[in-house]
């Protein structure tokens, strides 16, 4: 259950590329598990930027004297994530959270792997650490297009038993794409689950190379949201349900964690033919 | 300061609400409060339940339902623009039969007043549609979307011409329960939407729900092409609440009794009040729940103190208070002498 409090923004900071804005966030932080993302309002009251912006969330801090607290990164885009990058302590912000399916854990203690592309390795670091609570082993993969743009690599390198890095321009590990490294690490450490946060082509490559490896996948997608609680049906995508059905379903209640492969990735942006209630020829 | 601001909810504590009668009514119907949600940005009110409680607004109007499940259009969807945003989201919906199942016994079940919203391709289904709902408890009004194309006549939007308006309310009210009061919600991209509201008013409507998206386009400057994967969608929030004021004033002034619920741009409770004044006798909250999702509630709320700063003990003596006659010119007062130095 979502709930929206106002809270205060209590530190920015930069990190390569990215800010890091930690907000208190008292009701949502306490209840917020990986994968789950929270909804800003941005510009103030009479803003003219009327949606939320939608963040993943990176870290936890249900104690202390704030109360609950949490950590976003942000990647500055456009007006509205500038905006928040140009927070200051003090400032009060109106969070809508935790929303959406977080990451599902595994009851047994698995071998996983972690993919995250530039900021999308945020809310893998909370994934991280709940897996290895529960005896998992954890091996991180991330990428991006420079090493500015990489996020927390150090702090990954303590929750992971290795990490393996690629930039597209080699200024950091491998020169390349996370799914260039991914099937040897996944081989290596004899991978049955792979997690994964980023660019839709990367997760679609992820989805992939874990269905190859008849392992299980799990893919946090990013797909334009009006609403993010579930009302306006502007963020679907199709999706392959038990029943062999596909049907356009809603990222930010229905995902924005799906199984990777349920989800039609080469057919985003498109009503695949055989979806429920497709338009037939010469109707709507 | 050092203190966390640490409030529940979107708004901090405030005085009590002043008393004000904010009862309404719309033909038969009564409604304790003038504030519903607008259809397609509330879904079935299962939702925004988390945020507030939708028993207790005027009434939650659903997304308008098809007779089948239906996909909508292909991504992207919206667009965000000043003060408002473009959707084309071609009315993705679960189907009729799907709708009563789960959504509409969810919002009985739950206490919610319920207005159903409905949209067709053709007249048979709109017919259909009403057909379907005379069975079935719990709806307290339906509100007929006659903003979709006709697929019958080159999928010119019903809402647009006074004929096909016309045919839709008119079989709607033939299959419906004859006390079921029935709202035809009018598109503003229309020469004269008074000629519409007419039409509908003849074809049997209880009454008018203005205004619909007005439609619009953006083209990214980075790709070049169209923004929306369905080239154009319609305009709603803020951006439109003149045009939409306009409507609802042109509408009133042709209709001094037609039971009106207005919209369009409504973020807070003064915005609310300038459609009652305008002529409204409810308000919807759409584009702002987006932003807001307490907001149907907190326009209420702001909503009763505006009427109570001007006066007001009742909603319903603010209806239309717009539309009084001038105040008479103040008498020239013959024993004033001016100092003038
Ligand atoms: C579930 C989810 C989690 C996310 N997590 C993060 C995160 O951890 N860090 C981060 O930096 N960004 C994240 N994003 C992307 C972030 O929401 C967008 O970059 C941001 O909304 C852009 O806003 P803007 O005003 O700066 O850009 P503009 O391009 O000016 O935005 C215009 C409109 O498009 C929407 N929009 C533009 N780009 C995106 C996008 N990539 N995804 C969704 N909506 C978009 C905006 O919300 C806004 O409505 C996430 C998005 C989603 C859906
Ligand atoms: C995402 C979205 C979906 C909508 N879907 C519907 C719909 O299904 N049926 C309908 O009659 N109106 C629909 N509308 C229009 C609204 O009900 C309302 O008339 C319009 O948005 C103007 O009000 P607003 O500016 O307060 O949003 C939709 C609007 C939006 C933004
Ligand atoms: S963003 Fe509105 S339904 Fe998902």
């Amino acid at each position: 259950m979502a709930v929206q409090v106002r809270g205060e923004i209590l530190d920015v900071r930069r990190s390569g590329a990215y800010h890091v804005l930690s907000l208190t966030a008292p009701g949502i932080s306490e209840v917020t598990r990986p994968g789950h993302f929270v909804n800003l309002a941005i510009g103030g009251e009479e803003s003219s930027m009327l949606l939320r912006r939608s963040f993943a969330v990176h870290q936890v801090q249900s104690r202390g004297v704030y109360g609950g607290t949490l950590d976003i990164v942000v990647s500055v885009k456009g007006n509205g994530t500038r905006w928040l990058a140009d927070r200051r302590r003090h400032d009060a912000i109106d969070i809508v959270g935790p929303l959406g399916r977080p990451f599902v854990l595994p009851k047994e203690r698995v071998n996983a792997v972690l993919v995250g592309g530039g900021y999308g390795s945020a809310p893998l670091f909370m994934l991280a650490e709940q897996l290895r609570e529960r005896g998992c082993r954890v091996d991180v993969v991330v990428g991006a297009g420079t090493e500015e743009k990489l996020f927390g690599t150090l702090e990954l390198k303590r929750l992971a038993s290795t990490l393996t890095v690629t930039t597209d321009d080699g200024s950091l590990g491998e020169r390349g794409l996370v799914t260039d490294v991914l099937p040897d690490v996944m081989d290596r450490v004899n991978a049955d689950v792979v997690y994964a946060c980023g660019p839709m082509p990367m997760l679609a490559s992820v989805a992939r190379i874990a269905e190859e490896r008849k392992a299980y996948s799990q893919c946090a997608v990013e797909e334009a949201m009006a609403c993010g609680i579930g009302v306006c049906m502007t963020c679907v995508l199709p999706v392959v349900g038990q029943d062999g059905i596909t049907r356009m379903l809603r990222s930010c209640t229905e995902g924005p964690v799906f199984r990777g492969d349920r989800v039609r990735w080469s057919e985003i942006g498109t009503i695949p033919p055989d979806t429920l209630g497709a338009p037939v020829q010469g109707g709507h | 300061m050092t203190r966390a601001l640490i409030s529940q909810g979107p708004l901090p504590g405030q005085d009590p609400l002043p008393p004000v009668d904010m009862s309404t009514r719309l033909g038969d119907l009564e409604l304790p409060s003038p504030v519903v949600t607008a259809s397609g940005t509330a879904a079935a009110g299962r939702e925004l339940d988390q945020f507030f409680d939708i028993t207790s607004i005027g009434a939650v109007v659903t997304k308008s339902v098809m007779l089948q499940p239906r996909s909508g259009r292909p991504t992207p969807r919206m667009a965000e623009t000043p003060s408002g945003m473009l959707n084309s989201i071609g009315l993705q919906g679960p189907g009729i039969d799907h709708f009563i199942e789960h959504d509409l016994t969810w919002l009985s079940e739950r206490g919610a007043r319920t207005i159903v919203s409905i949209a067709g391709g053709t007249v048979d289904e709109f017919s259909k549609l009403a057909a379907r709902l005379r069975t079935v408890r719990g709806v307290a009004a339906i509100e007929v979307n006659i903003s979709c194309p006709n697929v019958e006549n080159r999928g010119l939007v019903f809402a647009c011409e006074t004929g096909s308006a016309s045919d839709v309310v008119q079989a709607v009210k033939r299959h419906s329960d004859p006390r079921m009061p029935i709202f035809a919600k009018l598109s503003p991209d229309v020469t004269d939407i008074v000629s519409i509201a007419q039409a509908v008013v003849r074809a049997g409507a209880t009454g008018v729900s203005v205004i619909n998206t007005l439609l619009g386009m953006v083209i990214n400057t980075d790709t070049m092409r169209p923004h929306l994967a369905g080239t154009t969608g319609g305009l709603s929030g803020p951006a439109i609440r003149p045009v939409a004021v306009r409507c609802v004033w042109d509408i009133r002034q042709a209709f001094p009794d037609l039971p009106i619920i207005g919209m369009g741009g409504i973020r807070n409770g003064n915005d609310a009040l300038e459609f009652i004044l305008a002529g409204a006798n409810a308000v919807a909250a759409g584009t702002v729940i987006f932003h807001d999702p307490s907001s149907p509630m907190r326009i209420h709320n702001e909503l009763q103190r505006a009427l109570a700063g001007h006066g007001f003990s009742r909603l319903q003596d603010a209806i239309g208070y717009a539309h009084r006659p001038a105040d008479p010119e103040p008498e020239p007062d013959d024993d004033f002498d001016f100092i003038t130095e």
